[in-house]
């Protein structure tokens, strides 16, 4: 009796733990919010709504935020999004936010436009995903706007936006033969100052790691966050 | 006892801060000296726009270098922007902390605004008239132009109210960069001068599409007809081509009118056609244009290096690149025989210093900017003419226009034929009224057709309810709801105090309310004495 008795707790518990366990998964959306493959599948200049997970904050000024987000499915680029101040400072790495806009394209780069927001409970950081092999291939534009990384990849050249410190900074990088446009964009990563010497001091011919989110501009354009010279 | 003496010194310290504020606002006038102090340090500091253009750059520093040679005790300093709007945002932060520079590139809209703070912007008139350092005066160190040698309509620019308070720099317009190529493939011959009528009909009939989704004139996927960079151009120069009202010079807001609606309601049509767009909505105009998307590209004569087929400044990977030929024709007007164009372009101010000697320095390197040397060599980086007539007829600048197209670089064909454009249209140029909130007023009228076309490709309906409702909108957005902005209007777009604007206040309150704290107390505790 005893032994039946501790496998029916045994099982209910174990049931507990499941159903605590669907609770805390927060790639679960709430009502009326679109997965990851519907706003990929969304028309531009419809409306959509979707629950995200800031990753980095490009910028804030007159009340309008531009910012990485991503799920644990893919990227959103949210960009000049109505944003107090205030509010800005409460999006820190991980936090989640549900975003209304309008899906736009830019000049290959898709993006949610005149966006809306509101924080919600939930936390989720990305891990760089590794597209190396998928380097001028079709599919890597199923990676828009999410944290990646390049490896083994040869610096060809490198060139200030204006031929001087203090603004963006392009970085050509090569791989199999084949060259490919980066930037490090000076206000996603402006204050961090070594990151910003370190991609202004590379040589060409030099080896790197490279990770970033993936934005396109007229082609593949990546926003480094992050380069290690090997 | 000790409260006093603490009391006392912290009087002392806030008439000091106090002092200090006065200080920073209530600078002397201006007083020309007799002669330029040419043995102790003068530092000067200016700030300057490039188009991401490393020429442009090298230039700036060649007439630094230039006139540091000349007036070996004067240092220039400077800082390069690649954006106005980020200028004058600085400018703006810098006027409360009295940091201005000395000399800056600029619009004569953002003096209007910079002139709302006190004692900013010099007011040129002495400077120019000066017989020993003003225009081409006596005891100059260059061969500078006199004032009848710069081009009238470009300095007229600059007056604000009763002074001039800039010198032109540089002046562009826009044009219409034209796939000739597509517009014949489509049954058309290109007019003398382009219309609003043509680029209408032939943007439609280039939407027919084949069975499998392309469009018959360039077999893409992809074709927008018709992309306006400059919205904001579009609208004004389109009100001025119908002799429509816009503003006034009592700085009077008159955009939200009927052809203003009528202008929209156009848009409207052919935004919701897919006919046309923007640079805010798609993209780049040049980028389209060169990948054979797009048949009219509207853009400043200042991009005209990235137009075109063979243009020498691509963003475009190559192989998307397809080849036809380039016309380069006026913007669309209404009256054709009475073209009508906007004169854009950088003018340079300096700002009012304590040290006359600094503000001479500073108006000798302003001066020193219209030279033939750098105006020459500034104009052939874009489709950006010189304001000087001195430097348009030097044999130097003649020869340059000749050589068109004998490269792809320096004399890049379309590029001269823009810079040719704007010189054969100065006189159909013009600009418009000049007041503390035209800046704001600008921008407001690209967003009308930015909104407008916006609407349109979400489905939704413009009619006059619609545009009603955005005009009400943009009229709160950019602060044209709340009157006051006038000619001499002191009125907002200063925008929000800087962080040390803030902290002082901050401290000169906690001080007032230490001072208080401590009187309160001393009467409090003074009667158990």
């Amino acid at each position: 009796m005893k032994k039946a008795l501790a496998l029916i707790l045994t099982m209910g518990i174990a049931l507990s733990l499941a159903a605590c366990g669907n609770k805390a998964d927060d790639s679960a959306k709430s009502e009326g919010v679109m997965t990851y493959a519907e706003y990929a599948a969304a028309a531009v200049d419809t409306e959509v709504v979707v629950e995200t997970y800031v990753q980095a904050k490009q910028s804030w000024w007159d009340n309008k935020a531009t910012i990485y987000t991503q799920d644990q499915e893919g990227g959103y680029f949210i960009y000049e999004m109505a944003c107090s101040e205030e509010d800005y400072n409460k999006l820190t790495t991980g936090t989640k936010i549900k975003v209304s806009g309008v899906k736009a394209e830019w000049s290959g780069e898709y993006e949610i436009a005149e966006a809306t927001f509101e924080i919600e409970d939930g936390n989720y950081v990305a891990t760089a995903v590794d597209v190396t092999d998928l380097l001028g291939k079709d599919e890597l534009i199923d990676r828009q706007n999410q944290l990646v990384s390049f490896k083994d990849m040869t610096v060809e050249a490198v060139a200030y936006k204006n031929e001087e410190p203090g603004d963006d900074i392009y970085l050509t990088l090569s791989k199999d033969g084949n060259s490919y446009d980066f930037c490090l964009e000076y206000y996603l990563n402006g204050s961090d100052e070594t990151l910003y010497n370190l991609v202004g001091g590379l040589e060409a011919g030099q080896t790197v790691d490279v990770e970033g989110f993936l934005y396109w501009y007229e082609g593949v354009n990546p926003h480094i966050t992050k380069v290690t010279v090997k | 006892m000790k409260k006093r003496w603490m009391l006392a010194l912290i009087l002392i310290l806030v008439m000091g801060m106090l002092t200090g504020c006065h200080g920073r606002r209530s600078e002397e006038a201006f007083e020309m000296p007799a002669q330029l102090d040419e043995e102790n340090p003068i530092e000067i500091v200016f700030w300057a726009k490039n188009d991401t253009n490393k020429t442009q750059r090298d230039i700036y520093y060649k007439a630094i270098e230039g006139f540091q040679k000349l007036y070996p005790n004067i240092s220039v300093t400077m800082r390069l922007y690649t954006d106005y709007g980020k200028i004058y945002n600085d400018v703006i932060t810098n006027i409360s902390t009295g940091t201005t520079p000395n000399v800056c590139i600029t619009y004569p809209d953002h003096i209007a605004t910079y002139l709302t703070g006190s004692g900013t912007v010099m007011p040129l008139d002495e400077l120019m008239a000066d017989p020993k350092y003003g225009l081409g005066g006596e005891a100059l160190k260059f061969d500078a132009p006199i004032q009848e040698e710069i081009v009238p309509e470009y300095l007229g620019e600059c007056r604000i109210g009763d002074s001039y308070y800039a010198l032109p720099y540089m002046r562009s317009s826009e044009a219409c960069y034209v796939n000739k190529t597509y517009v014949e493939a489509l049954g058309y011959t290109l007019p003398e001068t382009l219309t609003w009528d043509f680029v209408w009909e032939v943007s439609e009939k280039a939407l027919e599409q084949n069975a499998d989704g392309t469009f018959k004139v360039n077999g893409q996927q992809v074709m927008i007809p018709f992309i306006y960079k400059s919205t904001d151009n579009m609208m004004i120069q389109s009100l001025m081509q119908k002799g429509a009202p816009y503003s006034d010079e009592e700085g009077n807001i008159l955009l939200f009118n009927e052809e203003t609606t009528q202008i929209l309601k156009t848009v409207a049509e052919h935004g919701k056609s897919g006919a046309f767009s923007t640079f805010k909505i798609s993209g780049y105009p040049a980028n389209f244009l060169n990948a054979g998307q797009c048949i009219f590209a509207v853009d400043s004569t200042a991009g005209s290096t990235w137009m075109g087929s063979k243009a020498p400044l691509v963003d475009i990977a190559e192989d998307k690149i397809v080849d036809f030929e380039t016309e380069v024709m006026t913007v669309p007007q209404y009256d054709p025989s009475a073209p009508q164009m906007i004169s854009q372009g950088p003018s340079v101010c300096i700002f009012h210093k304590a040290d006359d000697q600094e503000v001479l320095a500073s108006w000798l390197f302003a001066q020193y900017l219209l030279t033939n040397d750098i105006q020459i060599a500034y104009s052939e980086t874009e489709g950006y003419v010189p304001v000087t007539r001195k430097a348009r007829e030097s044999l130097e600048y003649q020869e340059y226009l000749a050589a068109a197209g004998s490269d792809e670089e320096v004399h890049y064909d379309i590029k001269i034929k823009a810079v040719a454009l704007v010189m054969e249209h100065t006189e159909d140029t013009f600009v418009t009224p000049v007041f503390n909130g035209s800046a704001s007023l600008r921008d407001a009228s690209g967003q009308l057709i930015e909104n407008v076309t916006k609407a349109v490709r979400r489905k939704k309906t413009v009619d006059d309810a619609f545009i009603n409702d955005l005009y009400e909108e943009v009229q709160a957005l950019y602060h044209l709801d709340q009157g006051g902005l006038g000619a001499s209007g002191q009125e907002q777009e200063l925008g929000t105090l800087p962080g040390e604007a803030v902290a002082l206040i901050t401290l000169l309150a906690a001080a007032w309310i230490l001072i208080i704290s401590l009187a309160l107390r001393e009467r409090l505790i003074k009667p158990k004495e």
